[in-house]
């Protein structure tokens, strides 16, 4: 039980190293990489022994709590802690050892860069926010983690501030996500009071699945809860901030997409699920559709359409991990909640492996851009070939890891009454595995176009990309060929809730066979279309209908420029100018207009009001102005005395007034 | 207690201490500094040994001091701190060694530091008078020296600003005055006898429904032009632009919280009927405030000005809470005071080492500052932080207790206000970016780094930020019970009763 009860260790690690490596990093010999590495590594293990004794618990597990009292709030307790179950033991694991994969790659990645140990810093303390944030017992422990990430996320992404393209992409990130959190921050209120009070997430899961909160109450605190989810886990329309996060090195980048903030989203609709599943209706027989599942569902195909239109590597990737994390969404709200989960896993391998085979590549080319590569297959191998791993179990083919966990979220939405997403998750395959074709052919294949000689990246950054490749290609086996290791340790369990929440589908052969069928349809046709030449080339420039779908891809269906100019310039220009010219001319001005009159009215006054009390004022004030010498000036031209003894006077009468009429 | 005097040594001591700067020749300005910041040092000491024997879990005032004054008149120095005060008297006595460490005058540091200590008792005073007679003449003291602290040692239109203070807090105070009057005579005709004494006045309530609205307007207008409430905030961004750097600190950290905790002892105190009637019009306000000033902030060039707006962005947090009548509420425009006094109290510290440095505040001349003082912007990053409101530092607890506290009584106004969270992020990270990010250049590039002098005056209040936001419940703890009472005196009174647990969950 040690582990398990004392696994706030784990955030209170990198916690612990963010200061140090602040403080005392630049003096270290591995200028603060040391520290970090060392932090993340002792969580990490600390994970692993967490997940060993969560695993050798005998069933039915229970999750382990505990807590301080963090503060008092009008007689109620706010409780400051960990609640650790089968979720939060997954999730340490995977932060964990992605946060470490990326702490190792950045040796090499991020050497000799003008800003390293800030850096580790950074890291370490984005690392401690998301583990804080995944064993918060209570909403608001999570707002925390949660905000922090953000912060950190602002921090990174806009590492290289020195361009003002890294800098806005890292103000458009906090803003963005920042919009979703009106709404968390909104929603957590709403549930604190429709709890009676309580920010207990798990009290929150019972309360709602035992109809202890009505319907319409937890409609609307999904809804605002959904708004943070959109905002911090990129999903449409939200998701503009993503692909511009891509300004940030690409380590963080990998964090970012793999392990850390986006997930974060798709781990609070995972955490608090009682409130979506009651408040949205999930559940079979549902009607088929339902706010999370639209969403999700939507963003996986806008994502996986702007897959193919990028240049950059990284936006690719980007846009990939948008469609990804809407399969994840998709999938809770479809109610398969384990496959969704399941997803979020595999996914952060896969995902992790991509960003930092993009980095190597990156860090070889020296661009960005997939026009600047070509032919890279034969000088950079061991990237090669764990990218092509990464693309393989992106898109979903068998047994890599991908493919287990994608077909659970179809098998979930066909049979649990959602045959309209199954679908659009068919689709969306189709689309996923084409792209990576893409990428991967202009990456890989073909003649280098590039400048200089790419090389092989160092052993710091080959290696994670080992271990990641391993993982990308066995982690779908914890729930495959039979084995039903993972959804028997991460389960959606609620203490009190008798009721099955979540339906776990057995392996179906038929629904495997097909996905796996058009993931390899999708590489056949961007294959034959890249490799082979096949298909309508140039098809853009003979069709004005095609150039219009393209520019519409290109400008990303133009929500950037409805945010930018629609709204942000509106308020920025118009609305905030006027509110200024308001403030100056009008408000102020009835102030300079009062001012004026009681000016002429003082002047009057003071010729009939006796002298010697202006005087004896004067004089009083005198005493302690003398001190102050130029002061004297403003004081001997009587005017401050002037409006006091008006105002006084003024002030007299009116007192006596009132109290003649009152009394 | 002990018999030593605490509360009536507060007010004393920063008097004697100006008295004594005074004594001092013009030609040792030096002598001047040290004892100057000797005796806000004592009286922070003093003022800390308050917090540590305060009785943690009592709502009734503490520490009293009582002397009869003017007998015939009912006017006594009554002095007493309760749950409600006690931060704020902390706070202010912790800005101004902050203030007078943190900057230095230009000319004249005897005068000006006389000012300043002056200011300090006066602005203690407020915080401890428990007579309406007392507290206005320190309210009244309060605006002296300030005055004279705009008008002299301000900037290019410091004698527009101090004047247009000057006036709009005169009008204020005369209102007040009549209010006090009124209150105190209509009291004595009821009664047969006169006092000023503010726990007998809200004891022996003696006056009838009208009555209370019109004496609850003196008041309200005085403190809302103090706090300011739009749209009486425009002496606020002049003032405030204009005057020295610790005139600045002390303006937003100290003054602005003499009109919040007017409406609290004051204003929810002897009228709470009108308090529960009117509180909507203030809500409303109170709103407009965070709103407006977060969208104006957002046009400003002049950093300082930026952050004078953001203040009225603030101020209407607090108001939000305190009008919103619910313990959590009222906690939260509490704690959002000390909240808003510590980072915008040390902002405004550091937009005048900017200017001290760079002799501008202009936004578009700065640039590119965290290449040149990397320790300086991360300094300036986390107290912007803690103005945004981020989970983890002081902001956060007070905004989000307000938004709590109102979403008991008034849903939507915490809606509302809920996205004046996004608006905060705006516009003052949009400031960090121009000024900090950004290559360097001309000027920008011989930005000296934050000295170690300056470190260790920031030192504290940055601790304190930190501490504020991870651990508020020593804090949260003690002003609970004061609190308490006198939201349950408003409920009493207004016939209302705080929405209990159970209809929280059906609606």
């Amino acid at each position: 039980m040690f582990f398990l009860r004392n696994s706030w260790l784990i955030p209170a690690i990198p916690g612990a190293c963010f200061f140090l490596v602040l403080f005392f990093g630049k003096k270290m010999p591995g200028k603060g990489a040391d520290i970090g590495i060392a932090g993340v590594l002792i969580s990490f293990l600390l994970a692993v022994a967490t997940a060993v004794k969560w695993i050798s618990m005998s069933t039915p597990r229970h999750a382990v709590e505990r807590h301080v009292t963090w503060f008092k709030m009008g007689g109620i307790d706010v409780h400051a802690g960990t609640h650790i179950d089968g979720l939060a033991v997954m999730m340490l694991f995977i932060v964990t050892l992605i946060s470490l994969m990326v702490h190792v790659y950045s040796l090499g990645y991020m050497h000799g860069d003008r800003r390293f140990t800030y850096f580790y810093a950074a890291l370490a303390l984005f690392t401690a926010s998301m583990l804080m944030l995944v064993v918060a017992p209570n909403t608001l422990q999570l707002l925390v983690g949660w905000e922090l990430v953000g912060v950190c996320s602002f921090m990174l992404i806009g590492h290289w501030w020195e361009e003002e393209i890294n800098s806005a992409a890292a103000i458009k990130a906090f803003i963005t996500t920042r919009t979703g959190d009106v709404g968390l921050m909104l929603g957590i209120i709403t549930l604190f009071f429709a709890a009676g009070r309580n920010f207990d997430i798990a009290h929150l899961n019972r309360l709602a699945l035992t109809g202890g909160i009505s319907h319409h109450l937890l409609l609307v605190s999904g809804l605002l809860l959904l708004l943070g989810v959109v905002g911090k886990s990129a999903q449409f329309p939200l998701h503009v901030w993503l692909p511009d996060a891509m300004a940030g090195p690409t380590p963080v980048s990998a964090l970012i997409h793999a392990a850390t903030m986006v997930v974060a989203g798709v781990y609070l609709v995972a955490r608090v699920y009682g409130v979506f599943f009651a408040g949205f209706s999930i559940g079979p027989h549902a009607g088929g559709i339902n706010w999370v599942a639209a969403i999700g569902g939507i963003t996986v195909l806008i994502g996986a359409a702007l897959a193919f239109v990028q240049d950059d590597v990284k936006r690719v990737l980007a846009y990939s991990t948008i469609s990804q994390l809407g399969y994840m969404v998709m999938a809770l709200g479809v109610g398969a909640w384990t496959a969704g989960v399941f997803h979020l896993f595999t996914h952060a391998f896969f995902k992790a492996l991509l960003f930092l085979g993009s980095g190597s590549l990156i860090h070889a080319v020296h661009s960005n851009n997939m026009s600047d590569m070509g032919g890279l297959r034969k000088r950079m191998p061991t990237t090669f070939w764990t990218f092509i791993v990464g693309s393989l179990a992106l898109a979903g083919i068998f047994p890599l890891a991908g493919f287990w966990s994608k077909d659970e979220i179809l098998l979930g939405a066909q049979r649990g009454g959602y045959p309209a997403f199954f679908w659009v998750g068919l689709v969306g395959a189709f689309m996923t595995a084409a792209y990576m074709t893409r990428a991967c052919y202009l990456v890989f294949w073909g003649e280098y176009r590039g400048e200089g000689h790419p090389h092989e990246a160092p052993a710091t950054m080959a290696w994670p990309l080992r271990i990641l490749a391993v993982g990308s290609i066995a982690a779908g086996w914890l729930s495959a060929f039979g084995f039903h290791g993972f959804p028997s340790w991460v389960s959606f369990e609620v203490e009190g809730v008798t009721r099955e929440v979540v339906h776990e589908f057995a392996f179906s052969v038929p629904y495997a066979a097909a996905s796996l069928a058009v993931a390899f349809i999708g590489i056949g046709v961007a294959a034959g279309y890249y490799f082979r030449d096949l298909g309508p080339h140039g098809l853009t420039r003979r069709s004005s209908a095609a150039r219009a779908g393209y520019h519409f891809l290109e400008e990303k269906y133009f929500l950037d420029r409805l945010y930018i100019n629609g709204i942000i310039r509106s308020i920025q220009y118009p609305v905030a100018r006027a509110a200024y010219w308001i403030n100056q001319n009008v408000i102020d001005g009835v102030v300079n207009g009062a001012g004026f009159v009681s000016r002429m009215a003082a002047g009057f006054v003071y010729n009939i009001v006796d002298q010697k009390i202006v005087d004896g004022v004067v004089n009083g004030a005198g005493f302690t102005a003398e001190e102050s010498g130029g002061i004297l000036r403003y004081i001997q031209t009587g005017r401050v005395q002037q409006y006091a003894a008006v105002l006084f006077g003024a002030a007299a009468l009116f007192a006596l007034i009132l109290v003649l009429t009152t009394a | 207690m002990l018999g030593f005097p605490v509360l009536t040594a507060l007010i004393v001591l920063p008097a004697i201490g100006a008295a004594l700067v005074v004594a001092i020749p013009r030609t040792r300005p030096e002598i001047v500094k040290v004892v100057a910041l000797a005796v806000s040092v004592a009286v922070l000491v003093l003022a800390c040994y308050g917090l540590y024997e305060f009785a943690t879990g009592t709502a009734g005032f503490q520490f009293v001091s009582r002397h009869v004054w003017i007998k015939q008149w009912g006017i006594s120095w009554h002095l007493g701190i309760d749950g409600i005060s006690l931060f704020l008297v902390v706070l202010t006595a912790l800005l101004f060694p902050f203030a007078l460490a943190g900057s230095d005058a230009h000319h004249d540091v005897k005068a000006y530091t006389a000012w300043m200590l002056v200011l300090e008792a006066g602005c203690l005073g407020v915080f401890l008078a428990l007579d309406l007679f007392l507290f206005f003449v320190f309210w009244e003291i309060v605006l002296v020296p300030m005055y004279f602290l705009i008008g002299g040692w301000g900037y290019e239109g410091r004698v527009y600003a101090a004047l247009k203070f000057f006036i709009y807090t005169m009008t204020g105070s005369a209102l007040m005055l009549v209010g006090i009057l009124a209150l105190v005579f209509i009291h004595a005709g009821h009664t047969g006898h006169l006092t000023f004494d503010l726990q007998t006045l809200a004891r022996e309530q003696s006056f009838s429904g009208s009555t209370a609205r019109w004496l609850f307007a003196a008041f309200a207008v005085s403190f809302a032009i103090k706090v300011p409430i739009f749209p009486l905030h425009t002496w606020l961004p002049d003032a405030h632009t204009e005057a020295p750097t610790a005139g600045s600190v002390i303006l937003a950290g100290v003054l602005l919280k003499l009109g919040t905790y007017g409406f609290l002892r004051f204003g929810l105190y002897l009228f709470p009927k009108v308090s529960h009637d009117l509180a909507p019009l203030l809500l409303t306000l109170g709103v407009v405030g965070i709103i407006y000033g977060a969208i104006v902030a957002a046009v400003q060039r002049d950093l300082k000005r930026l952050i004078a707006y953001s203040s009225v962005a603030h101020l209407g947090f607090i108001i939000l809470g305190t009008f919103a009548l619910t313990t959590q509420g009222v906690q939260g425009g509490i704690i959002q005071m000390v909240n808003h006094g510590l980072s915008t109290g040390a902002l405004f510290l550091l937009v005048g080492m900017i200017y001290e440095r760079r002799h501008t505040r202009e936004i578009a001349d700065l640039g590119g500052l965290q290449k040149v003082a990397p320790v300086f912007a991360g300094v300036f990053m986390l107290v912007m932080l803690s103005s945004v409101g981020l989970p983890g530092l002081n902001g956060f607890v007070g905004e989000f207790l307000v938004l709590i506290g109102t979403f008991i009584s008034r849903r939507w106004w915490a809606v509302v206000a809920a996205t004046g969270v996004i608006l905060a992020a705006v516009y003052l990270l949009w400031a960090y970016q121009r000024v900090f990010h950004g290559v360097p250049e001309g000027e920008n590039l011989k930005f000296p780094e934050l000295r170690w002098r300056e470190g260790a005056v920031l030192a504290p209040v940055l601790a304190l930020i930190v501490f504020l936001g991870v651990y508020p419940k020593p804090v949260l703890d003690r002003m609970e019970p004061s609190v308490r009472t006198l939201v349950e005196r408003v409920d009493r009174q207004a016939g209302t009763h705080q929405p209990s647990v159970a209809q929280g969950g059906h609606r």
